[in-house]
């Protein structure tokens, strides 16, 4: 068994076809005569531009015009004067080949491209490589292995894909990508979802350890390949198999549907992001809005702060990208177990009851406020909400209110347009905040219950301890009390309540959170579809009923196996 | 000559398509464009030299058309700006 990451999710078998990438060897030749290695490289360069105007009409047919776009700046760099100059002179200059000269010229420029400190434009080397070797075919006259035409349905094995072999490719027999390279967002990732064909990607030598011929069995989501199954594992893929088409011809069903129970009863299923990438998920998996966007993922993994621009783009980016639909960002969430090497924190004895998140905010105002500037620029740009985390008291919640008051008259001052519709909520993590919801209900628009937390604060339970792990459980009758009490209080008020924490997307706590009366449910992509199929088939009146009956319950086991 | 200065509003910044988009534009006048970035100069009709210049959202870009046809050629790359390239 070969191991890599599930990029497109799905159960292939089949047949091999490798893509061996040939080296095209360039030999250095030198010439007296210019004009004829000018006039070769010329009727190259119209080939290849022709190829590439015969794969946009090809793209925009079988993928979409967006797609097609790739190959429009592919034609731009055929046609790049700098290259082009650049090639020119070498060949009347040095005398040499075309072949020769354009090596020379595509691989500086490929180079420049790879060292750029920026991902978007490495990848764009990719590109440079793709056309380089188009041309180069086309002047040593060597055909590519033609991937339009297929006899038979094959799982393609290669060191990766290039977007001419994605787009020019026969989709009714390519049933499976297996590369060497890539990540989750690579060009053949993306590909694969798009056209929801199963992949696996990022497998190191998958072209040394499989061979042309050899037949494959895969699963894109956990990222497992097995080279040549015996009958029991081949039979172990078909039902997997089965399972997968069956579960997904289920689930599509509940596309585009709203969230309501048989008896009317309307909720919303929110998805949890920590990336603006993570939106294409969200959206892959009909999310109605974002639940929780854990911010402190822009903080991480750096070496200073981000500044206010750099915010802002990340969080405009994920309001237009939701189109109109709800996006509640959380404010910086760090401390406790997520730590910035750039900002020192003392140790402490106990950091999850120590300095983070909402308290490091009032206390470093000047980082805070970046951040509160940052989102409120970006609320014209779409229905931004915006949540504080880990509030323990009024006091908290006051001071984090004015100081979003301030950072909006400042802007406001400036000249810069805020929204100003902006709801503002707060999580309910700590125990303390949720007996006073009655009181913190009347100064914010919603609550998010983040029950990671509120669990391991309410029944006093590290998470990370094995050895106590099983008193670590969202069923103790404790939690399930401050949860009722939370959505009371606010439904009282007449504010909403959500959930952000794991509970939340779990298919065993549903009817029991729904019928608690949780108005929005924020879980990972993956588990919405699920989720809205067992709301709408269900009834509030059940759920309430099943509500009613946990709360009679003395026990965490006997709650569990009620409802389990 | 004439000069514009534009910012670039575009998520990801000058991506392949915007670049694209410039270019092809530019390409349908015979001015010499340049755009000029932190004092370097790049050439609007060449789409690595757009790209190299690696510009991300918020930055703001001189471009600078000189030829008979300067005037109308800034004008439409004007234009892709204010579009935001149909983004």
């Amino acid at each position: 068994m070969i191991n890599g990451i599930g990029a497109s999710p799905g159960i292939s078998i089949g047949k091999v076809l490798k893509l061996v990438k040939e080296n095209l060897i360039v030999e250095k030749r030198f010439s007296d005569d210019i004009d004829a290695e000018l006039s070769r490289l010329e009727s190259a360069l119209e080939m290849t531009r022709s190829d590439l105007r015969q794969l946009i009409e090809q793209t925009i047919v079988n993928i979409g015009e967006e797609e097609a776009n790739i190959f429009e700046a592919h034609i731009n760099m055929v046609n790049d004067p700098e290259v082009l100059g650049q090639v020119k002179k070498q060949i009347s200059s040095e005398k040499v080949n075309a072949e020769w000269a354009v090596k020379q010229v595509f691989n500086d420029f490929i180079q420049l491209f790879r060292d750029m400190d920026n991902d978007y434009m490495r990848e764009r080397a990719a590109d440079l490589c793709d056309v380089y070797e188009r041309i180069i075919r086309n002047l040593l006259g060597i055909k590519k292995l033609d991937l339009t035409k297929l006899s038979e349905s094959v799982i393609l094995v290669a060191d990766d894909l290039t977007p001419s072999d994605t787009a020019s490719m026969d989709r009714e027999r390519v049933i499976g990508f297996l590369t060497n390279v890539g990540g989750k967002t690579s060009h053949t990732a993306i590909m694969a979802r798009t056209l929801e064909i199963p992949a696996i990607v990022g497998l190191s030598n998958v072209t040394e350890d499989i061979a042309d011929g050899d037949y494959v069995a895969f699963d894109g989501e956990s990222g497992e390949v097995v080279v040549n199954p015996s009958e029991d594992m081949l039979n172990d893929f078909r039902v997997r198999q089965n399972r997968y088409l069956a579960r997904k011809t289920e689930l599509d069903i509940f596309r585009n549907k709203v969230s309501i129970t048989m008896d009317g009863r309307e909720v919303e299923l929110f998805g949890n992001i920590g990336t603006p990438d993570d939106v294409t998920s969200l959206l892959n998996n009909d999310a109605e809005g974002v639940g929780l966007y854990r911010t402190e993922f822009l903080f991480m993994n750096r070496s200073e702060l981000p500044n206010e621009v750099e915010q802002f783009t990340a969080y405009k980016t994920v309001l237009e990208s939701m189109r109109q639909k709800t996006c509640i960002i959380r404010t910086l969430d760090i401390g406790g177990d997520k730590e910035l090497s750039y900002l020192k924190i003392d140790k402490e004895m106990n950091p999850f009851l120590g300095y983070r998140a909402i308290r490091l905010c009032l206390d470093q105002t000047d980082i805070f406020k970046v951040q509160l500037r940052a989102l409120l620029r970006a609320s014209t740009y779409g229905k931004l909400k915006i949540m504080f985390p880990m509030i323990s008291s009024l006091e908290e919640l006051l001071l984090a209110k004015s100081l979003l008051q301030q950072a909006k008259s400042e802007l406001v001052t400036e000249g810069v347009s805020v929204s100003d519709d902006i709801e503002i909520g707060m999580m309910i993590e700590v125990p303390a905040a949720a007996l006073i919801s009655d009181v913190l209900a009347k100064h914010v628009d919603f609550f998010s219950i983040g029950t990671n937390d509120l669990v391991q604060y309410t029944c006093a339970v590290d998470r990370m301890n094995q050895r106590i792990h099983n008193l670590y459980t969202p069923l103790n009758p404790g939690v399930i009390r401050l949860i009722k009490m939370v959505i009371d209080n606010a439904h009282k008020e007449g504010k909403k309540v959500g959930m952000c924490g794991e509970m939340a997307g779990d298919k065993r706590y549903v009817p029991l959170l729904l019928g608690l009366g949780l108005d929005e449910f924020s879980m990972s992509p993956i588990s919405i579809l699920e989720a809205r199929k067992q709301i709408r088939e269900m009834t509030y009146g059940d759920a309430k009923e099943i509500a009613k009956q946990v709360l009679s319950l003395d026990s965490a086991e006997s709650i569990e196996r009620f409802i389990c | 000559m004439q000069s514009k200065k534009l910012r670039v509003e575009t998520k990801a910044g000058l991506h392949a398509r915007p670049a694209s988009m410039i270019v092809k534009t530019v390409n349908k006048f015979k001015a010499n464009v340049k755009i000029v970035k932190d004092e370097k100069e790049y050439d609007a009709k060449s789409i690595l030299g757009i790209l190299s210049i690696a510009s991300v959202n918020g930055d703001e870009l001189t471009f600078v058309a000189e030829g008979e046809d300067e005037i109308p050629v800034l004008s439409k790359v004007e234009e892709l700006f204010a579009i935001n390239f149909g983004e």
